[in-house]
């Protein structure tokens, strides 16, 4: 017993000590990302600019107004994408959801279009409050429509339904949308920008809209993390250990679609980051939640942030969104996992 | 599935099911009476003589304008289109044993959408001239089929789920390519790409038709035998090599011609979406058999194509909106109802 004891603290303090090494990671993107773009900027001058927020220099000005927010959006939705990716694969049991692919996406889109077209509403900082309206309302319908209606131990099946039934959703959405944009131009212009996904050029005041929800919702997943690993053992077992499965599932719901939904009302649609860092994690940490939920928050920061300045960096002087590269990286990734899974169940 | 055999002159046996040909003779039917009544109604009106008149050489040169310029390309080209795609469907289900294993749902689609957006932007021909986008979506949909089969197909069988799961993937990153694409062209080009990109039979006319017709001519002989090995496929290798079936190369053909009718429903109408998926749906309950027949899929795939289109260029009048727009929410709505209903395996 004194043997395990000891393991299981040395296991832990590990865990604590790859989770510090996430965060000085994290510390040097988030350096990266201010010094790196269209005008590079040495470290150096990067933390003399950090030092003088208003001595009207070129470089603070830089790094204050364009690259800070952008950075701090950046970290913000990567940890809400994450996060939201983790609970969603916990309630569903299922490795390949993820809110990007499940029709969240086409929901928000769906709602901004209506937005700028019908309530001519033109300000991209409040389109933050319809893509949030349309997340929510597409990750109850894809929920309801994969999830219920799949038997109870029925884990394959259930994975599969959830998929179509966001391709489902984001079909009829999608149709919706483009009937939407067919007929009107300005909308089409900007709603071909938005639905990229981008850090760039979003109102500083973005951030303070969701922040709340995200904080929040991340507030209810992490105290969702030990029934969530209760329930990972099986709903009897769950259910014994004295877990309402019900309300479990609720809660993650509440917790996704505050997430995906925040995080895609601020950044556009990103893909493939809720799906792909859980997924990364659990093949070094295994399958305890409360772990994964906190290198999560770590971990979809380090790759949104890497992902953007991938994109400043690959195609200069102009960028790629960084919906683009999540995607380029993410999909491969996917791949691998859906071949690898099939190997080893065939 | 009663099969009564007639011996034709010259020793051939056809093996001929009434109750399928009874179906398949109904749907054409209804197929031409939908396309029919499109081509005779709508803002300008003729009477059925009139325009049989103006096949024969007659009618005024209002009438021969809007009959044969018009309206008949498009009738015939929904027509073609929806074949194509509903044949093409039940080839892939039956191949991917999966009913969700259609062109569109596994990317390919999408990948011919890219083609032909690469085409259409980035070489940069005048806006809707036919050839080089058609090109381009051809070659965009084998090279994604390709990869898709390819990356499913790595470490052996691996489940029915495999091909449609890889396929969502591609899928989704092509997409995400296509958005991008959209972002980088000036606003006109983009919105004719967008145009294009739903899925329309607006604005179409003879040199695009015909191509189409010359290929649904040549593949579908092709695509009709490959019924009823692909029907003893769907019961399991084992079980299927055992009655002389030669698993392989009956699959390695019918993904061939697929892929082929897929890619020229694409070039001439663009990404029309669930077609595919939802003409051997409908066709196997009308044959009372799991059998998703090439050939009842295609005319079904007719029907509900020609209806489709009707209702894009009526809907919402005088606007006439992509048919992959209508396609694609009603099949959105459709696949939705499979999976609350329980139906889909």
């Amino acid at each position: 017993m004194i043997t395990l004891d000891t393991a299981l603290r040395r296991r832990t303090a590990v865990r604590a000590a790859g989770l510090g090494a996430g965060v000085l990671v994290l510390a040097l993107l988030l350096s990266l990302s201010l010094a790196v773009g269209t005008r590079g900027i040495p470290l150096g001058s990067v933390w003399t600019a950090l030092l003088n927020p208003g001595d009207g220099s070129r470089e603070s000005i830089i790094v204050w107004q364009l690259r800070m927010p952008r950075t701090l959006l950046g970290i913000v939705v990567g940890a809400a994408l994450a996060i939201a990716g983790v609970v969603m694969q916990a309630v569903s049991r299922n490795p390949l959801a993820e809110p990007g692919i499940l029709g969240v996406n086409a929901g928000a889109a769906l709602s901004v279009v209506l937005a700028i077209s019908v309530l001519g509403v033109s300000d991209a900082g409040d389109y933050v409050w319809f893509a949030l309206g349309g997340a929510v309302l597409a990750t109850a319908l894809v929920y309801g429509l994969g999830v219920r209606t799949a038997g109870p131990g029925d884990g394959a099946q259930s994975r599969v339904r959830l998929v179509l039934a966001g391709a489902a959703l984001t079909a009829c959405f999608g149709a919706v949308t483009g009937t939407v944009t067919m007929f009107d131009t300005n909308t089409f212009d900007s709603y071909r920008f938005w639905v990229v996904g981008s850090l760039a050029n979003r109102d500083t005041a973005v951030l303070g809209h969701v922040l709340p929800f995200i904080v929040a919702g991340a507030l209810v997943a992490l105290a969702l993390g030990p029934r969530l690993n209760a329930l990972a053992l099986g709903e009897d077992v769950g259910i014994s250990l004295g877990v309402r499965p019900g309300r479990v599932r609720l809660g993650g719901l509440v917790a996704i679609t505050l997430l995906g939904g925040a995080a895609t009302a601020a950044a556009g649609p990103i893909s493939f980051v809720g799906l792909l860092v859980p997924h990364a994690l659990r093949l070094v940490l295994g399958h305890d939640v409360r772990w994964l939920l906190a290198y999560s928050v770590v971990a979809g920061p380090i790759l949104v942030l890497a992902a953007d300045i991938a994109g400043r960096v690959v195609a200069r002087p102009g960028e790629l969104e960084v919906g683009i590269v999540t995607a380029f990286a993410g999909a491969p990734v996917l791949l691998w996992l859906v071949t690898r899974r099939a190997g080893r169940s065939a | 599935m009663t099969t009564r055999a007639v011996t034709l002159p010259g020793g051939i046996v056809l093996r001929v099911r009434p109750r399928a040909a009874v179906v398949i003779g109904l749907l054409a039917v209804v197929a031409v009476a939908v396309s029919g009544y499109a081509v005779l109604t709508g803002s300008y009106r003729l009477s059925p003589g009139d325009a049989l008149g103006t096949f024969v050489g007659g009618g005024t040169a209002t009438d021969r304008f809007f009959v044969l310029q018009q309206r008949l390309p498009r009738a015939v080209a929904a027509l073609l289109v929806g074949a194509g795609l509903g044949c093409a469907g039940s080839l892939f289900q039956s191949v991917s044993r999966n009913p969700l294993g259609s062109p569109d749902v596994i990317g390919f689609t999408t990948g011919s959408a890219t083609g032909a957006l690469l085409s259409l932007l980035v070489l940069g021909p005048a806006p809707g001239s036919g050839t080089g986008v058609g090109v381009g979506a051809l070659i965009g949909g084998l090279v994604t089929a390709g990869a898709v089969y390819a990356i499913s197909s790595v470490r052996g069988a691996g489940g029915r789920q495999q091909l449609v799961l890889v396929g969502i993937a591609v899928g989704a990153m092509l997409a995400s390519v296509n958005d991008y694409l959209l972002t980088r062209a000036d606003l006109d080009a983009a919105e004719t790409a967008k145009s294009w990109l739903f899925g329309s039979l607006n604005a179409i006319s003879w040199p695009q038709v015909v191509p189409a017709g010359v290929a649904l001519a040549v593949l579908l002989p092709f695509a009709v035998p490959l019924g009823r090995p692909l029907r003893l496929l769907e019961m399991g290798d084992d079980f299927a090599t055992a009655l002389g079936v030669r698993t392989a190369r009956v699959r390695w053909q019918a993904l061939l011609v697929g892929v082929l009718l897929t890619g020229a429903a694409v070039a001439v109408a663009g990404p029309v979406g669930f077609l595919a998926l939802a003409a051997p749906q409908l066709a196997r309950p009308l044959l009372r058999s799991s059998e998703a027949a090439p050939l009842t899929s295609a005319v079904t795939g007719a029907a509900l194509l020609a209806a489709a289109d009707l209702g894009a260029q009526r809907l919402l009048t005088p606007f006439q909106i992509p048919v992959g727009l209508v396609t694609g929410a009603l099949g959105g709505a459709y696949l939705a109802w499979l999976l609350a209903t329980g139906r889909s395996r």
